[in-house]
This record gives structure tokens, sequence and C-alpha cells, in this order.
């Protein structure tokens, strides 16, 4: 059956981007508050429009659902659909857009080309999550640097226009190699169709370029050029420098959408494209990426330790987690996988929640010198609580989701490789310790500095934000097969096809030794 | 001869036009005409490309193969007239203003496209030679088109010696050509040179490629490019940017393809190499320029090396890519071009690009179109300009040319930094003394349009992508 169900998701925040473009003029109240309006009803629209996907999304089928499909330039199409590894992805994104207006409700700069910049983002993110053709995908997920390079451009802070640029500059030199891989891709297998993509074989035949022996041949190159785009975008160590500064200078709903959406990206594209389509250059690479995950969750832990700013703290924390969704994509088992996408998830929630709690204090005092604060907790007795809450989720604390990311990536890695294993849970105890001394200074002891004493605590508006994220945070903790049953299945496909592919690989080149 | 004269016909019309345009306008001497034939001009190409557009069909040669008239030259034919009519349409006010709008200006323009048809005709190295100078010549003359000035002056000088000296190249090795063809035709040159080819003949057509290389400003032939786009009138600068481009590069396919299809191999890697210089000459030489007409030399630099790209993928495909990478490239150019012209402060043009701060205040709506222009340009997707890339992408690398693939898309992140420069300008910048648009229709027109093509396009191209496939198919076979 046809349906035009997720086409509608995808442009709807754009349709709305153009009616504001289009009709709306001036910059008086009503005009800004109209703007703001108009767009936090087409993301709520769009919220509703995919729940209608995900009830209507079958779990157990492990085939594509909802897609559609058309006829596009130079044989490529316009193909979209959802399997579980991607719908509770376009979820994520949906859910959190109108959390991430509502919060953007104290901007008056330029405020409908602020909106518009968002609704557009959105369009392209979810188009990311749900383009099945290289290409396509490949559109959407680089268009996604221009409103994130206006975003943090126009409405950062002091140093908005180095991290404008290096933002664009780096992500964009990582996709670029992704780009060439494309090419190769569609020259060989002839098509840019992901589905058939994810069946095809790309030759694994060692050869050499250069001189330097390439063991898993094309597809180990291929690999290499996916990776450079989806680690800069996870990001990894030791390419995530653009991070911090990207964060930092973004406005509160920039870094909300950057640390919640974009940054999946990454992950995404690994168990879209690598783990299915290079299988052999996985594999040849596996222990690198894993080492480079371990690494990041020990070396960021520490950065984060020594951070001065909250955002900064904040995201060096997310690479730090966004290690051990690397960890758990290339351990390559249901466990490690399955608690990679949750860990996902729940980061979404978790560090988009962290952002816009560092957004309400800088909102009222306009610093985010963790120095500025202390003592909160005695004029803000509701933000201390919601504070503590994500600030437990980040840690990892049993009962929040962000335990059973943390806990399924560790048991999945541990059966691949123990040592890294070893290394990445130190991590558990380093983010302890940054998260609760963040806390510890900024909200507890008593409240001595002058210009807290006026402080307000939470507006109605900021806690009707806070309250679904909190609800996902708890209710994921407690209740986490909400989860694993839409992915579950997929998943377990993707890694048997894995496994296929590799045995194969292997019986191949044995053939080939053994008629030498 | 009838039959000759007929597949000429249209060349005739312009040629014939033009000339008696220019004893009226000479015998009269009134420059109160210009504005008039600026339209005519215009108009009369329009429906000559229309003309060639639409009944257009198979494949005739005239004077024993020195004239072709196949769908790759009505592909570029069309090209050329739309630009040009568009680029004259949108100078003509400038022009008028600066009291520089001389009414042997359209009919210039209006030979310089009888000379560029010529070129992407040709079937013989001396029809080529003809249409080459005769194009060249007009565009000295208009590069200096302002007599009072030093720098347009200067410009148009040494565009002319420059140009003098790369058609001596040119012309030495058509010489050498014809020593070891025997032949100066086409079609001679192509079985003398099939398969191997000796070595006279390899030296001619290294001598060949280069004076064409300095047609289309490929590095290392692309010193003049700056210095005349900076010198000439905007209007002038803005039609260089454009058509004669577009003739010199199908001139090249044509060359290469056509007279030396045999030995692909052999021009292959010159092409190349001239791609990647250019590729990395333009983007990293355009991070310094204060003025926006000499980074726009730079950038149409870097284009032309991605163009190349396409060529020297030695395929049917490589020559689709580049004819489709030429078509967006004039468009964005246009769109472009007539921003620039539009650029002034108390009626004075201004260049300077740090003049456009926080000009998104001013004008959104202008604003917002540049924006799209040089996100295209950069080649960031999902605008038309990443289309470009990715063809003549896929082109190399079915040619075989992976590491030039990797080298393009490396260049292509080093030049967006640039164009981002200028968003940065226009967006992130601080308050300063604005700069004036004028109120000009023609050139918000011819901006808008430009724009909405960039993010239109991508739903099919405007069915671009399968005319220029039916053109690239009658050249390479």
């Amino acid at each position: 059956m046809e349906s035009n169900l997720l086409s509608i998701i995808t442009f709807i925040p754009a349709i709305a981007a153009l009616i504001l473009g289009v009709f709306l003029r001036g910059e008086d109240e009503t005009a800004q508050r109209n703007a703001k309006w108009v767009a936090l009803i087409a993301t709520s629209l769009t919220f509703l429009v995919s729940v209608f996907v995900l009830v209507g999304f079958d779990p157990n089928d492990t085939s594509f659902q909802f897609v559609e499909e058309r006829q596009w330039l130079l044989g490529l199409q316009y193909k979209l659909g959802v399997d579980g590894i991607s719908i509770l992805f376009v979820m994520l994104t949906t859910f959190m857009m109108p959390i991430t207006i509502a919060a953007s409700w104290n901007v008056t700069h330029r405020v409908k080309e602020y909106m518009i910049a968002f609704l557009i983002l959105e369009t392209l993110m979810l188009g990311v999550f749900m383009a099945l053709d290289l290409v396509l995908f490949y559109l959407f997920f680089e268009a996604g640097l221009i409103p994130m390079f206006l975003i943090i451009g126009i409405w950062g802070g002091k140093e908005r226009i180095y991290a404008s640029f290096k933002f664009f500059l780096y992500t964009f030199l990582g996709s670029v190699l992704m780009l060439v891989a494309m090419v190769a891709m569609f020259a060989e297998a002839g098509t840019t169709d992901i589905p058939t993509l994810m069946t095809h074989q790309f030759g694994s035949e060692d050869f050499s370029v250069l001189g330097i022996h390439i063991v898993g041949g094309m597809q180990t190159l291929m690999f290499l050029a996916f990776f450079a785009s989806f680690a800069v975008k996870m990001p990894m160590w030791p390419v995530h420098t653009w991070l911090p500064d990207a964060h930092v200078q973004a406005p509160t709903a920039g870094s909300v959408v950057l640390a919640a959406i974009l940054l999946k990206m990454g992950g995404y594209g690994f168990l879209r494209f690598s783990l299915p389509m290079f299988p052999v250059g996985s594999e040849v690479m596996t222990p690198l990426v894993l080492w480079m995950s371990a690494i990041a969750i020990v070396y960021t832990s520490l950065v984060a330790l020594a951070q001065e700013d909250m955002k900064k703290l904040i995201a060096y924390s997310s690479v730090a987690h966004m290690g051990y969704v690397t960890m758990g994509i290339f351990a390559a088992n249901q466990q490690g996988i399955d608690g990679a996408i949750f860990q996902m998830l729940s980061h979404g929630f978790i560090s988009g929640a962290l952002f816009l709690c560092v957004g309400v204090i800088y909102d009222r005092m306009h610093t985010r010198e963790i120095d500025a604060y202390g003592g909160l907790v005695n004029r803000m007795p509701a933000y201390a609580l919601i504070f503590m809450l994500f600030t437990m989720a980040n840690v990892g604390l049993p009962g929040t989701s962000g335990f059973i990311g943390e806990f399924l990536t560790l048991v999945g890695i541990f059966q691949v490789n123990t040592w890294v294993a070893l290394v990445a849970t130190s991590g558990v105890i380093l983010s302890a310790a940054y998260a609760l001394w963040l806390y510890r200074r900024v909200v507890m002891g008593d409240l001595i500095k002058e210009s807290l004493k006026s402080i307000s605590d939470m507006s109605k508006r900021e806690r009707a934000i806070f309250a679904p994220l909190v609800v996902m945070t708890i209710l994921l903790g407690v209740y986490p097969s909400l989860v694993t049953d839409i992915i579950g299945p997929s998943v377990e496909a993707l890694i048997s096809n894995y496994e296929l592919a590799l045995a194969e690989a292997d019986a191949a080149t044995k053939l080939a030794a053994a008629t030498e | 001869m009838q039959a000759d004269l007929t597949v000429i016909l249209l060349e005739i019309i312009l040629s014939v036009y033009a000339i008696a345009a220019l004893l009226f306008g000479a015998y009269t001497s009134q420059d109160r005409i210009a504005s008039l034939l600026v339209w005519v001009t215009a108009g009369l190409m329009t429906i000559v490309a229309l003309w060639i557009g639409v009944t257009g069909d198979g494949t005739r040669t005239a004077f024993g193969g020195m004239f072709n008239d196949d769908g790759f030259a009505r592909f570029a034919k069309v090209t050329i007239l739309l630009s040009a009519a568009a680029v004259l349409v949108m100078g003509q006010e400038y022009m008028a203003r600066r009291d520089i709008l001389r009414f042997e200006y359209p009919l210039l323009i209006a030979l310089a496209a009888v000379g560029m048809m010529m070129m992407v005709s040709a079937g013989d190295l001396m029809a080529l030679y003809m249409g080459l100078e005769l194009q060249s010549l007009a565009l000295y003359v208009v590069a200096s088109l302002r007599r009072d000035s030093v720098k347009s002056t200067e410009a148009g000088l040494k565009y002319f010696v420059l140009g003098a000296l790369s058609s001596g190249l040119l012309l030495y090795g058509a010489s050498l050509v014809y020593g070891f063809a025997g032949t100066t035709l086409f079609s001679g040159i192509i079985e003398a040179a099939d398969g191997r080819a000796p070595l006279g003949l390899l030296i001619g057509l290294v001598f060949v490629i280069a004076g064409m290389a300095f047609k289309v400003s490929a590095v290392p032939f692309h010193m003049w490019t700056p210095d005349v786009y900076e010198g000439a009138p905007t209007p002038i600068t803005a039609f260089f940017a454009t058509a004669p481009k577009v003739a010199a590069m199908a001139l090249f396919a044509r060359v290469v393809h056509d007279a030396f299809g045999g030995v692909v191999k052999d021009w292959q890697q010159v092409v190349a190499l001239l791609s990647v210089l250019s590729m990395f000459l333009g983007a990293i030489a355009a991070i310094g320029q204060q003025d926006i007409k000499r980074l726009m030399a730079y950038s149409s630099i870097a284009h032309m090396g991605y163009a190349l790209m396409g060529l020297a993928a030695g395929t049917a495909f490589g020559v689709q890519a580049m004819l489709i990478y030429m078509a967006i490239y004039v468009t964005m150019n246009v769109g472009t071009f007539a921003f620039i012209l539009s650029m002034e402060r108390d009626g004075r043009p201004v260049t300077d690009i740090a003049s456009l701060n926080m000009y998104s205040r001013a004008q959104p709506g202008r604003a917002m179109a540049m924006l799209i222009l040089l996100f295209s340009l950069a080649g960031v997707p999902p605008l038309l300009g990443f289309f470009g890339k990715f063809y003549v992408l896929r082109a190399a690398y079915e040619g075989g040319l992976v590491w030039l693939a990797v080298a393009g898309v490396i260049a292509s992140v080093i030049g967006a930094f640039y164009y981002l420069r200028i968003v940065y300008f226009m967006y992130f910048g601080e308050e300063g003394d604005p700069i004036e648009t004028g109120k000009s229709p023609v050139l918000w027109g011819f901006l808008m349009a430009s724009a909405t093509i960039m993010l239109v396009g991508i739903a099919n191209m405007f069915g671009v992508e399968a005319m220029a496939q039916a053109a690239a198919a009658t050249l390479v076979n």
C-alpha cells in the first residue's frame, strides 16, 4: 500500500517555514508571537502525525515500512521508509522539536528567521532518518549544516563566528569523502537504493594502493570514507573538538537540537550504512573503533572535570556518552546494538534536558560560568529537583533511562573485548564525578552570591517544557522494553545479516586461496 | 553552396544584423539608440536561441565538414545565447547611468556571440581559429570600454596581450597538428590519431590545449582573469563569467573528442592536471580577496576546474556532466552578477565585500536569495550546485580518476570557506554603513529567478539532464 505519511511528516515543518517566510511581515510583537505560534503548531502537528506512524508500525516486520518511491534525476530516486532502527529516531526528532520551540519563547532577535531556520532543520533531520536513497540521504545530511550554521552564527554567543565556521567546515570536510564513496558505490552496484545496497556484497579482496596493503580492500576504504563523516558527526575522539565550541556558542535551543538529534545522525549512519553495507570493512576496523570509543569515554570525562563553563562540561559529557554508543554498535551483538540505540534515545532526552537546565539559569543571569552560581536550591527548589533528576540520569543511575543504555552497551562489549569493557566501565565513575561535582557547585551550599539573591524559580512555561522529558527519562528507565520491543527484531535481522555476510566473505576468501 | 548557407543561416542573420546596426549607429553616431539596441540585440539572441532549441534536429555539416550543426553545438549555443542576452539586459541600466552605454556595446556582444557559435560548431582547426578570434577581438574591445578609466584600459590591454599569446600557442599547435596529420579537418585528424598518435601530433595537441585552457582560464593559464574581472565594468565582467566560458569549454570538448577522440589516454592526464590545479588555486587564492569581482574571478577558475573534471573522464557521460555543470554554473553566475551589479552607495558602484555588512537586515529577501546562490556555488546540498558537482564526480570516478574526485571534494571544502565569508558579512557582521541595492526590477528579477532555479531545479532540473545526454551522445560515440 502506497502511503504518503512520511512525506507529510517530513514536509509539514518546511511548509510552515514557507508560510512564515512569505506571509509574515514586520518585526513587531504581534509578528513575533505569530511566528512562535506557527512554529509550535507545526512542530506539534508533525509529532501528532508521527504518532500515527508509530501506531501503524509493525515491529516484527524487519523490512522497511510506509515506503514511498518516485523516480528522480540520474537514476536516483526519492524514496522514504522506516524500519525498527530508524522509527524511534524519527519519533525522537518530532518529540524534541516542539520542546525546542517552546524553549525559545524568550528569543526577541529576528524571531521569524529563527523559527524558519528551526523548521527547515526539522525537515532535514527527519529526511535523514527516513531516506532510503543514498544521495537523498546525503542531501538531507549535508543540508542540515546550512540552518545550523546560521543558527550558531546569528543567534549565538560571543565567539559565534569562530564556532559556526568551525562547525561548518569540520563537518563538511568529514562528509565530502563519504560523497566520493557514495559515487563509488553507485558506480559499483549500479543503484543508490539503500535496501538493495544493504544486501549487495562489495568487493573485499585485499589490494594495495601506493604500496600500502589494504586488508578488506574496497570495503575498508569505503568504510573509512563513511567513518570520516559519521565519526565527525558523532563526534568521536579525536575529531570531537568542534562540538564544545558549537555547543557553547549556540543558543539554548540550538544546543538542544545539536545534542539531542544531530549527534544521533552519526550513530544512525553506522547502523544504516557501515555495518550492513561494509561488513568486512567494519570487522577489520572494529578494534580501532572500540579503542577510540574507550579513550573517548575516559579522556573526555577527565576533560569535563576541568571545565569552568557549564555548557562545555555537558558537551564533553556528550562526547563521552557517544563513546558508549560507538562501542555498543561495533560490539555487533544484540545487547550492544540495542544498548547503543537505547543510549542514543536516552541521551537525546537527558542531554537536551541538561542544556535546557543551563538555559533556564542563563536566561536569568546571562552567564554560564559555574563559579557565578551556588546555592540555587535555596531560591529555586523546583529547578534543583529537575536538575538533580537529569544529573542522576546522566550519571546512569538505575531507574533512569541513562542506566539501561550504559549497562546494555557494557554487557555487549564485555562479550567481545573485556579490556575495552574494563576501561569503559571506569567512565561510569568519572561521569558521576563530574556530574555530581557540577551539581554541588551550582545548586548546593549556601546562597552567598549577591547577584543570585533575587533569582526566581521556574515559570509555568519552563516546568511544562521539562514535564515530557522527565516522563520519558523515568518511563524508559523502568520500562525499557517499550524501546527494545520495537528495535529488537530489526537489530536481530541486522546482526544475522552482518554475520552471514562475514561468513560468506570468509568462505569466498578461502575458496580463492584453495583454487590458487 | 546553398545547402551550406542554410546550415549557418542563424549565424548569418546575427552577423548581418550586427553589421547593419553598426553602420546605422556609426552614421547617425547616436548613443541614444544604445538602450534600444541592447533590448533588440537581447531579443534577437533569445529568438535565435529558441529557434535553435525548438527546430534543431539531427546532424548537418557544411563547407566540407568545417562547420557542424549537431546536438552538442545546439546545446552550447542555446546556453551561450540565453546567458548573453540575460547579461545584456542586466547591464543596460548600470551602463546607462554611468554614461558608458555606447551603441557599439550590444553589437560587439552580438559579434562575440557569433564567434562563440562558430567555435562550438567548428569542425576544422581553421574554423575554430576564426570563431575564437572573432569572439576574442570583440571581448578585448568591451573589456576596455571605459576608455577614461585606467583600470578598464589596463584590463583590456592585459587581456589582449595575453590573449594574443595564447592564440599564438594555439596556432603553433594547430600548425604542428596539420604537419603531422596532413589535414586541419577534425575528421581527418581523428583518423591520423587513432589509437597511437605520432609524437609531433601530441605536441601539437598540448599546444592547442594550452591555448584553449587560456580561454577557459584554467590554471596555469589563469593569470589574466582576476585583473580583467576587476578592471572591466561590471556588466562586462558578468559577460566574461558566463557565455565565453561555456563556448570555450564546449570548444575544448569538441577538439579533444572530435579530433583527438582516439587518443583519450594522452590528453586525459593533461586535462586532469589542469582540473586539479584550477580547483585548488581557485579555492585557495579566493580566500584573501576583498573585492567581490576578484573573488568571483577565482571562483570561476575553481568552477572551470570542476567542469574540466567531467571532461577529463573522457566519456560521453563526462561530456554530459560537463554540459550540465556549465548550464548550472551560468545560471548561478547570472544571479550572482545581478546582485553585484545592484551593489552601490550614493549612486557609485561598490565591490568591497565588507560593505555587505548586515545586509540581511536591510534587504532580507535579496540576502536570502544571495545566501541560496552562495551555498549553491559552494556545492552544498540540497541546492542545484551540488548536483553539478555530483555529476562530474561520478564521471571522474567512472573514468578511473578516483584521485581527481577526492582532490575535487577536498578543494570544495576549502572553497566553501570564502562563500561562507560573504554569508558571514551579510548575516553575522556588525551593523555598519549600509549599501543600497537600487530599485531595478530587472536585476531583482534575475537574482530571484536564479535563486529559485537553484532551489526548485533539484526536482527534475527542467529536463536539462536529458538534453545534455542527447548532446553528449552526438559528440562522443
